[in-house]
């Protein structure tokens, strides 16, 4: 595979009630808070003044949430939005909103709850927030692998479909989460990493 | 109405909106309150929620749901009929 | 700059024939494959037609080679690829280095219903083994094992055009010389959760649907799966017959929108349509035939035709929603009509649009009502567009 330079110039990462931005803890909430709480508290932290999101399904705000505190800082507006591309992936899919929607169609049926019972809405909640029209993927593998994101990734970007790409992995399966945002781009900045699966590890591991 | 708007805010999850934000005439689409056509589906669940009202032609929508006032106009008129 | 992509062969099966053959029979003699719901389990039957594959499990399992008790998703897949693979000739799969890119967006829901009906009454009862594969990854992994692939799996979940993005991936694959045959495309089972879904949002239609009419009310759910094989210029110098064309251009783009509803103006599918025809460095007059997305609803009709009309206006091609036979596949449409789409190119097909009357104020444009094969194409489009704005379009090429 060809291999072009490119760096991941942000990442963010969520898990266990922690919010880590570049490597850094940026905000805790208690041990053992309740996913939906700790979304919410996020959202009032690092973001508000969107009431789109509280119609989200967790799945959708935790990748939303992930891309508001990635973006914080980096300077995307450089990027067309035609050149932005996202490339997420997850293991369940969308299935813990599939089963609270199942739960409700023996009552009556939630119109909002089913619009959530597919995977890649979370990449659509994150191009109508920042008007990205670039092209866009989700997978649905058995855990992260940051081999297959790393190159369906760099093709986008050695091709020019893409100058810029939010990438990597965003699960949620009941009080189970995780949340891992890479921003990819063709140019170094100030404390970027030579974008590798190797380094895409080291950032999901916390290992700075 | 302002049970109506109660159950409005709290069946589009509207968090960061109280009942008497909602005006009686305010528009709830597009400039006014926002609302969009998943949000339009969510008030026909609400009506056969609340209400017991079902609405199988959802043309019949945008007439219904203008404003809170024209929407328990609707309910009223649905709760006089008999049967 | 790249190295061609080629089409060696393709598989369907659909509501309107279990083999591609049988489709393109059903096209010709203009039967849908709309009908009262048969096979699946569901409070709907009579209200909603539906485009099923006309086969219980049992049936399906013993075509595909597969134990019964596995999603009807996994099934489906198996014999629409099985019968892509057979028709390239290229005999014993283990000789080459092959991938398979496959799409879904119910995974295998149709097990995991069975387990909630079971569960739902007994909270102790339900047979765990058919939650085990619901996820969407593992219906692919199903297929993969079965058919002893093993270089490059991967399963894409990007609703509607999720078929088509398995085409762009498998594409890429070759190019960047990962693997030298992809099986690319998609495949669902219909399922009680689709059904009720999409009557939640109101744009079922309780007639067989009428895309690009002005008095279209909605889709109608079908199911099914769809694979092109892709291989690289090397390979085709092995193929025993010539390839049936080329995959010569593709774009994925964002509409960035809505969730579910396409942009009135269809920004999404526009830039799509023309990143795909800038890729293969056509011009929009090149194009001979269009397969729309076409699903029937009145807002991706409207869109669609909006999208058109900046690309292509004045001069339009032929133009035809093939889900007015096949039902609405969801993440098989995608697969379904590139394989229906790169057949029009070697044969020369433009498949009809089944019950056009009216054409509809916003984009007042005939689509072809009748088949005919043997017409000259030397370019046709697919497009898939799906929820969350994820908007595709292929172009096949005859060189």
């Amino acid at each position: 595979m060809s291999n072009g330079n490119a760096y991941i110039t942000a990442s963010c990462v969520i898990r266990d009630q922690q919010v880590f931005s570049n490597g850094s803890l940026l905000w805790q909430d208690a041990p053992g808070a309740e996913l939906t709480d700790f979304l919410r508290k996020g959202y009032d932290r690092f973001s508000g003044q969107y009431p789109k999101f509280h119609k989200m399904d967790a799945l959708s705000k935790l990748g939303w949430l992930a891309a508001e505190i990635l973006l914080r800082t980096a300077p995307v507006e450089d990027h067309l939005p035609e050149q932005v591309a996202i490339v997420l992936s997850n293991r369940s899919a969308s299935l813990d909103t599939d089963l609270r929607y199942y739960n409700t169609v023996k009552d009556i049926p939630s119109p909002a709850l089913f619009v959530y019972t597919l995977a890649n809405i979370v990449i659509g909640e994150i191009c109508i927030r920042h008007g990205f029209k670039g092209e866009h993927i989700f997978f649905t593998t058995g855990g992260f692998d940051a081999q297959q994101v790393k190159a369906y990734t760099q093709i986008l970007l050695d091709t020019g479909v893409a100058t810029a790409c939010l990438c990597g992995w965003v699960e949620v399966m009941e009080q189970q989460y995780e949340a891992v945002l890479y921003l990819v781009e063709r140019q170094q900045r100030e404390g970027g990493k030579p974008f590798a699966a190797e380094e895409m590890r080291n950032i999901y591991d916390l290992r700075f | 109405m302002a049970d109506l708007k109660a159950q409005i805010i709290e069946q589009l999850n509207l968090q960061e909106v109280k009942p008497e934000d909602i005006g009686n005439d305010q528009p709830l689409f597009k400039e006014g309150l926002g609302l969009d056509s998943i949000d339009a589906l969510e008030l026909i669940v609400l009506l056969q929620q609340h209400y017991g009202i079902r609405i199988a032609n959802p043309e019949q929508g945008p007439e219904i749901f203008q404003s809170v006032r024209t929407m328990a106009t609707y309910i009223t008129a649905q709760q006089k009929q008999p049967g | 700059m790249s190295e061609p992509v080629w089409i060696a062969g393709g598989g369907v099966i659909c509501g309107i024939g279990a083999t591609l053959p049988a489709c393109v029979e059903a096209f010709s003699r203009m039967q849908p494959g709309m009908e009262e719901v048969q096979y699946l389990h569901t409070v709907h039957r009579g209200v909603f037609p539906v485009a099923e594959v006309k086969a219980d499990n049992a049936t399906l399992a013993a075509q595909a080679g597969m134990p019964a008790h596995i999603s009807r998703t996994a099934l489906l897949s198996k014999i629409a690829a099985q019968e892509a693979w057979d028709s390239t000739g290229l005999g014993d799969l283990l000789q080459y280095r092959v991938g398979f890119i496959s799409a879904n967006t119910v995974g295998g829901m149709d097990k995991t219903e069975d387990f909630f009906a079971d569960y739902l009454q007994h909270p102790n009862k339900g047979h765990l083994q058919q939650v085990v594969h619901h996820e969407c990854g593992s219906v692919t992994e199903l297929v993969a094992d079965a058919m002893g692939i093993r270089h490059q799996v991967a399963t894409i979940s990007t609703a509607c055009s999720s078929g088509a993005n398995a085409l762009m991936y498998g594409a890429r694959l070759i190019r960047n010389n990962i693997v030298d045959i992809v099986i690319a495309g998609g495949t669902d089972a219909l399922t009680r959760f689709t059904l009720n879904g999409f009557n939640t949002l109101m744009i079922l239609d309780q007639q067989p649907c009428r895309p690009f009419d002005d008095t279209r009310t909605g889709l109608n759910l079908g199911e099914g799966a769809g694979y092109v094989v892709l291989v690289s210029d090397v390979i085709r110098k092995h193929l025993p017959n010539a390839p049936w064309c080329r995959l010569s251009g593709y774009a994925n783009t964002s509409d960035a929108y809505h969730q579910t509803a396409s942009s009135p103006d269809g920004i999404g599918n526009y830039l799509a349509m023309k990143g795909a025809l800038d890729m293969s460095g056509l011009q929009p007059k090149d194009i001979a035939y269009i397969n729309l997305h076409g699903t029937g609803t009145q807002n991706n009709d409207s869109s669609e035709g909006k999208a058109i009309e900046r690309l292509f206006a004045p001069d339009y091609p032929a133009v035809s929603s093939t889900k007015s036979f096949t039902g609405h596949t969801l993440g098989a449409s995608g697969g379904i009509e590139a394989v229906f789409s790169a057949l029009a190119v070697q044969q020369g097909i433009i498949y009809p649009n089944a019950r056009f009357a009216t054409p509809m104020k916003e984009w007042p444009v005939a689509p072809a009502t009748v088949f005919s094969s043997g017409n000259k194409l030397s370019h046709v489009m697919s497009n898939s567009f799906g929820f969350a704005g994820n908007c595709s379009s292929l172009v096949f090429s005859k060189e």
